[in-house]
């Protein structure tokens, strides 16, 4: 077992600068296996973008912004088999689209309509969280759960700083060593919960120390490294199927964006650290790191915008196509062998709404 | 069927579900070597073993979030609650998610978890020891409650309860686990959640009651004896109600009182009250009284008979609502 040691302050990278930082490598992964993690990037990068332009347009409720999380959440999918699962928070809404959630599927989640509503079991993907950090316990019990089954399936949760002064983060970590869950707790620690800063939220030096007080590694990763990001996720699952354990991840980044679409940043961020990081967003990072590498040509670039650009329209098209929800919705589902009483609510429901 | 107490009818029926079906795993604060503080798990670990009788570490919330993961993996946990109010700390799982996860799911994946625990007062002991906390979860969407009162019910309805397809709270009346002693069927015994059972016929008023209440409820009505015909009706599962039931009691003896240890605003009695007013007003002869604990904090123990439901309050209010 790997001893369990304060986490190395420095944050891990592979993606060079252009300039005196040098470019790293990461060992196993392919020509087409950067393109396809590009591609997962552009994914997401559009999805979100697109996102918040539908909003404007009234066409989906408020909405979690996820621009320049990007890196963290495709570059830890992309470490993980099909059979493991994923656990994300609101900020990771749309990483079911890594694991063919259909885009209208996601987009019908934000606009309240039923059809946003998936079985987790199809995707190896939960519901996405809204109260923060309390699928954290989820994840570590389906890991644990599995591994008491004799199964080789590897959980990982998603979860923002904030989310690590939660009674559920402690409660689910303190688990999670215990029973030596194959799972992996992934902090997005982009410094920001909603207006509360990170210094404002524990007086730990990093995050990742937290991980020793559980019994595993905490390690900290650049959040704008999509390559370091896969790295460490690769590493974490390794000695989860190994028996070993899990791991806390914390990967660092700057908010650069509002945390929601009702959010106003300018009352609280400093502008010029946005700004900064915006300069140096992850995708764009990625992109030119692959550009010098001569593993991805601006036709190809060209040609995955497109296409998810083209996933989205028709996407959306599909969310406004989904008919209006019937009202039985609301009384179906909650049980598997509903109280009577539900049944006389729905018939009432109905003769009011003469159906 | 054998003389069981209620505390070994409810090891009864953890031994006879776990054998029954290989995914039913019992997780909880001391429930392994030591069998649970009241032994209600006794034997399970050196049985089943170890990774189906789980000692957890000290964290109720924990202890309830893993089991919903643990179902997603596809387990059917059954959680112990070391105590009635030590489950506080889980209601944000049991509200945030426990209840509203197979929604999410638009009814696909299933979430058939028991939440078992020892609760009430009467028994000398320390704060938060003592609490009847059923309004929480009966106030709970997607979530189930039932309460057994004797040793019969407590195994049939944790059998129904854990394979019921719902996330099911069963709370058990701790003041009855060694002190109610009752043949109890042997192997495979399931009381159907839903529906109530009539304790003692009577015909001049109803005493609706559920858990440790029903017996009180009995010792009431024999004191009424040669002045008042009391029906004792034992509702056993608060969710689903047995509506039937309550309405067919009510509609022959025309009067109810109704009997909760929980602290009387909006507890489970307001609830029959409600449903007697709606649906049997004219099956009413007088008002509907509720005999509760008091609005406070469950009190100092050498203070604790002050509140919690007597026979004497019963008696007085079944006078007044006889007067009426």
């Amino acid at each position: 077992m790997s001893q369990v040691l304060p986490a190395d302050r420095g944050l891990r990278r592979v993606i060079g600068d252009g300039d005196a930082l040098p470019d790293g490598e990461v060992e196993g992964l392919g020509a087409d296996d950067l393109v396809a993690l590009y591609r997962d990037l552009v994914l997401l990068r559009t999805y979100d973008e697109r996102s918040v332009v539908y909003h404007r347009q009234g066409r989906i409720g408020t909405y979690a912004i996820f621009w320049n999380h990007e890196a963290m959440q495709a570059g830890s999918a992309f470490a993980l088999e099909e059979r493991d699962w994923i656990f994300p928070s609101y900020r990771e809404s749309a990483i079911g689209l890594l694991r063919g959630v259909p885009v209208s599927t996601v987009l019908s989640w934000w606009r309240g309509h039923p059809a946003g509503w998936w079985n987790p079991a199809d995707y190896g993907v939960a519901s996405i969280c809204v109260p923060i950090a309390t699928h954290v316990p989820h994840a570590v019990g389906f890991a644990w759960g599995s591994s008491l089954k004799g199964e080789d399936r590897v959980a990982i949760a998603y979860f923002g700083d904030g989310a690590t002064s939660e009674g559920a983060f402690h409660e689910g970590m303190t688990f999670a060593g215990v029973t030596k869950a194959p799972a992996i707790l992934f902090c997005n620690n982009n410094q920001w919960a909603i207006s509360t800063p990170l210094a404002a939220q524990t007086a730990a030096p990093t995050l990742a120390d937290k991980a020793i007080g559980y019994g595993m590694p905490g390690v900290r990763v650049d959040g704008g490294d999509v390559l370091a990001v896969y790295e460490a996720t690769r590493e974490a699952a390794a000695r989860a199927r190994a028996g070993e354990g899990p791991t806390l991840i914390e990967a660092v980044t700057y908010r650069s964006a509002p945390h929601a679409t009702a959010d106003d940043p300018s009352l609280y961020i400093d502008e010029e650290r946005v700004q900064e990081e915006r300069e140096n967003e992850c995708v764009g990072r990625y992109e030119r790191y692959l550009r010098r590498l001569g593993a991805l040509s601006e036709e190809q670039a060209e040609e995955i915008r497109q296409d998810a650009l083209e996933l989205m329209r028709a996407g959306i098209a599909e969310a406004e196509a989904e008919p209006p929800g019937d009202p039985a919705l609301v009384f179906e589902h909650a049980y598997g062998e509903p109280p009577p009483g539900l049944a006389d609510d729905l018939a009432e429901l109905r003769r009011i709404l003469g159906q | 069927v054998s003389e069981k107490l209620l505390v070994e009818a409810v090891n009864d029926a953890l031994h006879v579900e776990m054998e029954r079906d290989p995914a039913v795993l019992v997780l909880g604060e001391d429930v392994g070597k030591l069998g649970g503080v009241f032994r209600a798990t006794a034997g399970l670990q050196e049985r089943f073993g170890a990774g189906r009788c789980v000692d957890t570490p000290l964290a109720e919330a924990g202890i309830l979030g893993t089991a919903v993961g643990l179902c997603m993996a596809g387990w059917r946990p059954v959680v112990e609650m070391q105590y009635d109010a030590f489950s506080y700390p889980s209601l944000d799982q049991l509200i945030n998610h426990v209840g509203r996860y197979r929604w999410r799911t638009r009814g696909k994946m299933a979430f058939p978890l028991t939440i078992r625990m020892p609760y009430g007062g009467g028994v000398r002991a320390p704060e938060l020891h003592d609490d009847s906390p059923e309004t929480y979860y009966v106030h709970t969407p997607g979530v189930k409650v039932a309460l057994p009162s004797n040793p019969g019910d407590a195994k049939g309805l944790l059998a129904a309860a854990i394979r019921d397809p719902d996330p099911v709270v069963v709370l058990e009346p701790k003041l009855h686990y060694r002190t109610a002693k009752a043949e109890v069927p042997e192997g495979e015994h399931v009381v159907p959640l839903g529906e109530a059972r009539v304790a003692r016929e009577g015909d001049d008023v109803t005493l609706v009651a559920y858990g440790a209440m029903v017996p009180l409820a009995e010792r009431a009505a024999a004191a009424l004896e040669g002045e008042a015909s009391a029906e004792v009706l034992d509702l056993r599962t608060l969710k689903p109600l047995d509506e039937g039931a309550l309405l067919a009691s009510v509609a022959k003896t025309g009067r109810a009182v109704v009997i909760q240890e929980a602290p009387r605003v909006a507890g489970f009695g307001a609830e029959v009250a409600a449903v007697l007013a709606e649906k049997a007003i004219f099956d009413l002869q007088g008002p509907v009284l509720r005999v509760t604990g008091y609005d406070v904090p469950y009190p100092y123990w050498q203070l604790e008979d002050a509140y919690m439901p007597s026979v004497e309050r019963v008696v007085d209010a079944v006078r007044r609502v006889l007067a009426g």
